[in-house]
């Protein structure tokens, strides 16, 4: 009988693993290497670092090797491996002037200090299949990182690049950087759950680890017009930052590795608020700020743009959705989404004979008074 | 599986969820808000239950795990599975009367706990007033003001339209004439059972970062109006007859109904597969399928 | 007479506020605007007693202040100073010293309000009926009959056909949405009610009918009343005594017969006399 059937029992389940582990590997001549995954699909590789807020490019690597490619799942088992480690110690705040640059635009200047730097960008790729990596050869594959190195010199390519921003606030068009920012513990999204109204750090926490197409979707809502930010990238950059920890003996800060990571800074036109009014305060523009693991641009500027809309709800109340921090906050991690969703395949007799009930009670109802 | 912990969580987090949890029973109906951590299976797959059983079952405890009733459903069996490779040491049952800690989806069993058994419900919505309100601020502070009169607005509105109300499950329950709680997806079967039951009651909601508690003993009542009585699930047939189960032939147990594959006709059976196969061995009957596979 | 409300000094002050910003604004200096800081002194330093079964009029154009009073008295706004107590039933309430839900509980069921705009005041997703059910489950009224009993005969007695106790407030005209408020501001027989411009924006005759409901309920349950209006029509009719109001001060008080035919502050003066 069919209800039999659904009380599939332990063999069905392990029987899903087998099927999973088939298609894996029915096609082929051999197992996807933890560096391939990292660098040929290195966006990939960032997506589900960033979503799964733990830097372990090798663990993140073997997370899309397992659930086949999935982002959502691969950030799901990042999250549920990093439950499982006690955390040992806190660094300090990152200090991200220092970081290496690897890519850096500014849309607001021309000019600014050290130049832009391009990197390695799509944005200006043709997107035009290229037929010829259909079937690239090895030799021709290590050739292609062997030609490039020769052709660039080392020298050319700077280090550390002074901020946009610090320019900005030297000509009084910001706020000066509130000396409470790094006082503050910031909100630790791993230890205390959202009660809201939350405090800016966070907001910031939430979106840093949130879907990446979730956070698009609420940011390009407000860009449209479901909103009034109207930003503009002071700054976007892209490279590593060092991550410094107290030496154990000497108690001095040393670095012990970095990071790769996407920061972006939103400037959003000022606004003539009830303070702008007053005689000792000025107009400014104000600062949309975002960050997240690894090479994720459309995450690092959606959230800057989601982080001045949120700062604009949190002060005037929100006018729309995106400016609300309960419905953008509790509605864009993956994590949860992508459960949630996936739960409704789970079976709900019980629940719905109980709807049966009642619609079938209202019925009898509906009947007997029309009779 | 030594590589992990016992009971998967690190110990700071099991600490917090019992801490969380003891709020929980001191306040009882209290959404209290926790650090919900990532568990390896999905929101809404009984996360919120399983950090609840994980931070309180310990080595010797005998555990239940059922989902719609039985311990064979693939989720269950799936949470159970993993609590056992987590948590070297317990022991398993599908028998009610054995198990010391049940953790529940959408049931809670037809047989009365006993005070020395705990049953964790598995919560997708910890608020019964999401249906009227969908800011969790502002839901907070109706709680805290003891308003609910948007929820009996529902009702009432129920009431002039339907003539019935409408609510099937999740049926909002008012615990020691304090707070309201979303009571889980069980059917309303299942709610009076809440009512001073000798067992503790714990609610987990993992994506909603939610613990609350319906303590031993405690009242707990549906809401509904003095002349509109709270009404359960009803089973009786067009001439009004108790429908049996027809496997164990019980007329006291809510029943799960489907259509016979091969004969097209509705069958009529126990939700609750332990009680069912009790009943069954109670009048020495064989049950009419095996429920539990190896 | 029976003393049912005791406002003192009471202010409220829009923005950061100085040291200035009374001394700044008012009708003197022509601005509610504070020139030192900006903030905009919505309401200061008004006082008032109300009594039992008095129907008190708050008059004055728009940013005078009127309805900030009146908002804060109902919680809608929390003061920035001042005082107002509440007898009731022999005890007396310290307003703005009540937490949220204290204050929730006299709102919902000591008070009753009447906004110039339904939606304010009324639940449109749901029934006329139920609007007033609300209002009744939120005093622990928890008899499905009793309720229903009660919505149809506050409909009634508002002149609301009973037919329609099921129908959604957004197909009912202007006018019959005020008497489905005002049959949920009186669900739970309120000491204390406030009309704030209820009959703005309404045709005359309509307008006349809701003031006739008005007096007609006061004079029933004696009902005390602030009722907040730029229409000198509706001050005469209604109040018997009256406050004017300009730039968040009160500038002149007395019966209102009094005010009417002999104003003393010159803005009261044009006032009277454009209406004439």
């Amino acid at each position: 009988m069919a209800y039999v059937a659904v009380k599939g029992g332990g063999q069905a389940l392990r029987g899903t693993g087998g099927a999973l582990e088939y298609l894996r590997t029915c096609k082929g001549e051999s197992s996807l290497d933890s560096d391939a995954i990292r660098h040929q699909l290195r966006l990939l590789h960032s997506r589900v670092i960033s979503e799964g807020g733990i830097f372990h490019p090798e663990l993140a690597s073997l997370a899309i090797k397992q659930f086949h490619g999935d982002t959502l799942e691969a950030a799901f088992a990042l999250r549920a491996y990093r439950s499982t480690v006690p955390r040992l110690v806190e660094t300090p705040l990152m200090d991200t002037s220092k970081m290496r640059i690897t890519r850096r635009i500014s849309a607001a200047f021309k000019d600014i200090p050290k130049g832009q730097m391009l990197g390695a960008t799509n944005d200006y790729q043709l997107r035009l299949m290229r037929m010829d990596m259909l079937d690239e050869s090895p030799e021709a594959f290590k050739a292609v990182a062997k030609k490039w190195l020769c052709n660039t010199r080392e020298v050319d390519i700077p280090d550390t690049f002074p901020k946009v921003l610090d320019e900005l606030r030297k000509q009084g068009l910001l706020p000066a950087e509130a000396a409470s920012h790094n006082l503050e513990k910031p909100f630790d999204i791993t230890r205390q759950p959202l009660v809201f109204p939350v405090p800016r750090s966070a907001a910031l926490a939430t979106m840093a680890r949130a879907e990446q197409g979730s956070l698009l979707a609420m940011a390009y809502s407000n860009m449209r017009g479901y909103g009034d930010v109207h930003p503009t990238v002071a700054e976007l950059r892209v490279g590593y930052v060092p991550v410094m920890l107290p030496h154990l003996i000497t108690g001095e800060l040393t670095e012990i590795g970095e990071i790769e990571i996407t920061e972006c800074e939103v400037v959003a036109m000022y606004e003539d608020t009830e303070d702008a009014q007053q005689q000792n305060s000025k107009a400014m523009f104000t600062l949309g700020y975002g960050a997240c693991f690894g090479h994720n641009e459309v995450k690092a500027i959606s959230m800057a743009i989601l982080d001045r809309a949120l700062q604009k709800g949190m002060k005037d109340g929100p006018s729309n959705p995106s400016e609300d921090p309960e419905f953008v906050l509790l509605h864009i991690d993956g994590v949860d989404s992508m459960g949630f969703c996936s739960h409704y395949k789970m079976p709900h007799y019980v629940t719905f004979q109980s709807d049966m009930d009642r619609l079938r009670t209202t019925q009898n109802k509906q009947n007997e008074a029309a009779e | 599986m030594s590589q992990y912990n016992f009971g998967f969580l690190d110990e700071f987090a099991k600490k917090e969820i019992r801490r969380c949890t003891i709020k929980a029973v001191a306040i009882p109906g209290y959404q209290v808000p926790y650090s919900s951590r990532e568990m390896p299976m999905g929101r809404g797959f009984g996360t919120g239950g399983l950090q609840l059983t994980l931070s309180l079952i310990g080595e010797n405890d005998t555990l239940k795990v059922i989902d719609q009733g039985s311990d064979d459903s693939v989720n269950a069996i799936n949470l159970r599975d993993f609590i056992e490779m987590t948590c070297p040491g317990i022991n398993t049952t599908t028998s009610t009367d054995k198990a010391d800690i049940i953790q529940s989806r959408h049931r809670i069993p037809e047989k009365e706990l006993k005070e020395e058994q705990l049953i964790v419900l598995q919560v997708p919505y910890p608020d019964p007033l999401v249906i009227v309100e969908p800011s969790e601020e502002k839901r907070k502070q109706m709680h805290g003001e003891g308003d609910y009169s948007r929820l009996l607005v529902k009702l009432y509105e129920d009431l002039i339209k339907y003539k019935e109300i409408t609510i099937s499950h999740r049926y909002p329950t008012r615990i020691n004439d304090g707070y309201v709680i979303d009571p889980s997806p069980i059917p309303r079967w299942d709610v009076p059972k809440m009512h001073q039951s000798k067992a503790l009651i714990l609610l987990g909601a993992g994506r909603e970062k939610k613990i609350y508690a319906v303590p031993p003993y405690t009242d707990a009542k549906p809401l509904a109006f003095d002349d509109v009585p709270f009404r359960v699930e009803d089973f009786c047939d067009k001439r009004g007859k108790r429908r049996a189960c027809s496997k164990c032939g019980s007329v006291s147990s809510f029943l799960d109904e489907f259509v016979d594959s091969t004969n097209g006709k509705t069958v009529y059976q126990c939700s609750d597969s332990d009680y069912c196969a009790e009943y069954c061995a109670a009048q020495s009957k064989q049950p009419f399928e095996e429920s539990i596979d190896g | 007479m029976d003393k049912v409300l005791e406002v003192k000094n009471l202010s409220k002050v829009y923005g950061k506020g100085c040291a200035d910003c009374f001394g700044l604004t008012g009708p003197q200096a022509d601005t509610n605007i504070c020139p030192s800081c900006g903030s905009v002194v919505a309401a200061h330093d008004v006082s008032f007693d109300l009594y039992k079964g008095e129907i008190l009029g708050i008059m004055g154009e728009s940013g005078s202040g009127k309805s900030t009073s009146v908002k804060c008295l109902f919680f809608d706004e929390e003061p920035t100073s001042g005082s107002a107590v509440f007898y009731d039933d022999g005890k007396q309430y310290n307003l703005f010293t009540l937490n949220a839900a204290q204050q929730r509980q006299l709102s919902s069921r000591r008070f009753g309000m009447v906004y110039q705009n339904p939606y304010l005041g009324l639940n449109f997703d749901i029934s006329a009926g139920g609007n007033i059910a609300e209002r009744l489950l939120m005093s622990s009224i928890s008899h499905f009959g009793a309720i229903r009993e009660r919505a149809s005969s506050l409909l009634q007695r508002a002149e609301v056909p009973t037919a329609r106790i099921d129908a959604l407030p957004k197909t009912f005209s202007g006018g019959m949405q005020q008497r489905v408020q005002i049959a949920k501001a009186l669900s739970t027989y309120p000491p204390l009610l406030f009309l704030d411009e209820v009959t703005t924006g309404l045709d005359l005759s309509v307008q006349a009918a809701i003031l006739d409901l008005i007096m007609e309920i006061q004079q029933e349950i004696e009902t005390a009343m602030i009722v907040v209006t730029h229409d000198l029509g509706v001050i005469r009719l209604l109040a018997g005594r009256t406050l004017v109001m300009k730039y968040g001060r009160v500038i002149e008080s007395g019966l209102t017969d009094q005010v009417l035919e002999d104003p003393q502050h010159a803005y009261t003066q044009r006032l009277v006399a454009s209406a004439l």
